[in-house]
């Protein structure tokens, strides 16, 4: 197990080397590739050769790519300090640089907006697993039913909605004309834990929505499967009861690919709610991505990318340990 | 389960001299695998009507320019004098719909939403389909190579595939599309609106054939092993003449089933990154976009939100429901 545990770890840091070099390189060797220049940008309305040099060297983008790559690993894992002299400033671990825009740390900007992405994510994720496995499970029980075509209806119209329509037409329906919630906007848990569920019911919905129509139409396939199998039979002839049967015997087997696959939408989901995010307007981690694009602040765009691809490879790693403890075939394969 | 066979009404009614007319009866012949999954396909009526609002679709993109010039305006024309002065909404009740408008105004400058979204299908299934041709090709060849060669080729190949589905993908679009945008003048030869859709095409295709390679290759691997492979290979057969004439008309089914359940996924994708301004260049219609700008109005203008939305809505249900249907015709055993 220790040694899965290990080889699967270095895949990861792998891994993580690829997606920040390619995520680099698209951000420094792209503009050059499709003709325009990225310090161009930051130079001010009146732009002459001879400021356009300054902001490059403030920047770091005079030096070749691979030192500017070098940098920046290094700035992860040991920090750096930008500019020289008397305008000198550390950037400590992990360092994703300074915003080209705001001058902020990219770092302190990420982890200042976690707590909203981590609250959609957490109570998003929550509702569509409980809510589409148990629609899953009654409609492949009570196969061809009245309950089951209905709920398989919509699970079909859920997995066709995209959230940055549900989410205008929830706004429109619940906020504007039942002032239900009004004037949505994310409130810290700490400051009102109250306010900050009601603030979050609607994007969570939203969110939920999608992912608990594709969790009900992949629960009833794995559940009926899992009903046709022989042991089901065996169980059934043993006597047992059918609740025992079903739960003990049925639900086990079917719920285990649907943890897997949970573990890595919510790994995604954590490196940006994006289109949620920006359709409610709360200050996540997507939103800073959406933001940094309209301003084309690249090292944010960069931190953000970077963090999503870590979540997604964390969430990879912990499902495929699970599993391998789970199931020893996974480990010697 | 045992393929349903359609059996003709007449075929029913005993009749005594049959077997002698067995010259002309029909009834005994072998069906192929094709047309028993044509036959349940058939049979399903919504996977059909599926089918018929896909290829009305295609025919509302093909035929964009004669229809807005038939029953719209000019989808980059401005209408101010629709709107309301002050407000910049449109004057009339229900976002504007009227028989010459027949879906409403847009709020701010007043274009037809109609033609708009007739020209808005365009960009959408076409990249949508384009991206899916894309990705279906390099995920074909090379989940065969990798399924059939194995060995290191299979090592490559799959690493990289691992590697592609663990990329942030939206984000990674976002920051290409940025990119992109920056672009002064042509890049490749392309520049504008069809800069921005081969890039959008490249996006989409290129990061989604691995879920096809995957496939692809299994299945591959457990074909590979098959009589029929032998056979082939002691008659002397190419290995070409086996990935060819062997193995590709098996991959057929699974390859054409997922084709059709990814172009929903790549048009959602499109509308996506339209929405979120990295898409298709404005003023190029795309219903992405026009959701974007409904962000500003619909408290007031509904109308002009809920029109793009639900042209989504039906679009990829369609593809959806056809989706499905020929999953289950092709393969009975899956999803149900």
């Amino acid at each position: 197990m220790g040694r899965f545990v290990i080889r699967r770890l270095l895949g990861v840091v792998v891994l993580m080397f690829i997606v920040s070099a390619a995520t680099f390189a698209v951000f420094f060797l792209g503009p050059k590739f499709v003709g325009a220049d990225v310090a161009r940008n930051f130079c001010g309305r009146v732009c002459n050769e001879q400021s356009l040099v300054e902001v490059k060297a403030k920047l770091g983008l005079d030096k070749p790519i691979y030192d500017q790559y070098g940098a920046y690993v290094k700035g992860i894992f040991v920090g750096r300090t930008f500019g020289s002299g008397e305008t000198a400033r550390d950037c400590p671990v992990p360092c994703l640089g300074y915003s080209f825009k705001t001058d902020l740390p990219v770092w302190n900007q990420m982890t200042d907006r976690l707590p909203v992405t981590f609250s959609l994510a957490i109570g998003a994720g929550l509702i569509w697993l409980v809510s589409g496995v148990a629609v899953g499970i009654l409609s492949a029980l009570r196969r061809g039913t009245l309950f089951d075509r209905a709920a398989m209806s919509v699970a079909l119209a859920g997995v066709s909605l995209p959230v940055y329509f549900t989410g205008l037409v929830a706004l429109s329906v619940f906020s504007y004309k039942f002032k239900w919630f009004v004037n949505v906007h994310y409130s810290g848990f700490t400051d009102n834990p109250a306010e900050w569920a009601k603030n979050l019911v609607l994007p969570w919905i939203c969110l939920a929505f999608l992912y608990a129509a594709t969790y009900a139409r992949l629960t009833r396939a794995n559940m009926l499967e899992t009903m046709g199998e022989d042991y089901i039979r065996t169980a059934r002839a043993k006597g047992l009861p059918e609740k025992v049967v079903i739960r003990k015997h049925g639900f086990r087997a079917a719920l285990t690919p649907i943890v897997t696959i949970f573990g890595l939408d919510l790994g995604g989901l954590l490196g940006g709610a994006i289109l949620t995010e920006s359709v409610f307007g709360f200050p996540g981690v997507g939103k800073l991505a959406v933001d940094a694009i309209g301003q084309q602040d690249l090292p944010v765009i960069l931190g953000v990318t970077l963090f999503a691809g870590f979540f997604i490879v964390m969430a990879n790693l912990i499902v495929d340990v699970l599993y391998a403890y789970v199931d020893p075939r996974v480990r010697y394969s | 389960m045992t393929a349903p066979l359609d059996v003709e009404p007449s075929a029913l009614s005993a009749d005594p001299d049959a077997v002698t007319n067995a010259e002309s009866s029909k009834a005994v012949e072998g069906r192929s695998l094709k047309q028993i999954a044509w036959m349940r396909l058939k049979r399903d009526k919504v996977a059909l009507g599926g089918a018929v609002v896909i290829v009305l679709l295609i025919l509302i993109a093909v035929f964009a320019p004669l229809i807005v010039k038939a029953l719209g305006h000019p989808p980059n024309d401005f209408h101010e004098d629709l709107l309301d002065p002050t407000l910049l909404t449109p004057k009339h009740k229900y976002g504007g719909i009227n028989g010459s408008y027949l879906l409403g105004v847009e709020p701010v400058n007043g274009r037809d939403i109609f033609s708009r979204i007739v020209y808005g299908a365009r960009i959408s299934l076409l990249t949508a389909f384009l991206a899916t041709v894309l990705s279906v090709t390099i995920g074909t060849v090379l989940g065969i190579t990798a399924g059939f060669f194995g060995g290191w080729v299979d090592g490559l190949i799959s690493r990289t595939m691992d590697i592609l589905l663990a990329f942030p993908l939206l984000v990674f679009a976002i920051s290409i599309g940025t990119v992109i945008q920056t672009a002064n003048g042509a890049v490749l030869g392309l520049s504008g609106t069809s800069l921005s859709v081969a890039t959008l095409i490249f996006i989409i295709g290129f990061f989604n054939w691995p879920y096809i390679g995957r496939i692809v290759r299994g299945q591959t691997l457990s074909l590979r092993e098959k009589e029929f492979v032998d056979a082939a290979r002691s008659l002397g057969a190419s290995n070409g003449h086996i990935i060819f004439k062997q193995l590709l008309p098996n991959l057929a089914a699974p390859v054409l089933v997922y084709s059709t359940l990814i172009i929903p996924s790549n048009i959602l994708f499109e509308a996506a990154l339209s929405f979120l301004g990295v898409g298709v260049r404005r003023p190029t219609p795309s219903w992405g976009s026009m959701l974007s700008d409904a962000v500003a109005t619909y408290s007031i203008d509904p109308i002009f939100m809920i029109v793009p939305g639900v042209a989504l809505l039906i679009t990829v249900m369609a593809f959806n429901l056809l989706g499905d249907g020929l999953r289950d015709a092709l393969d009975p055993r899956a999803g149900r």
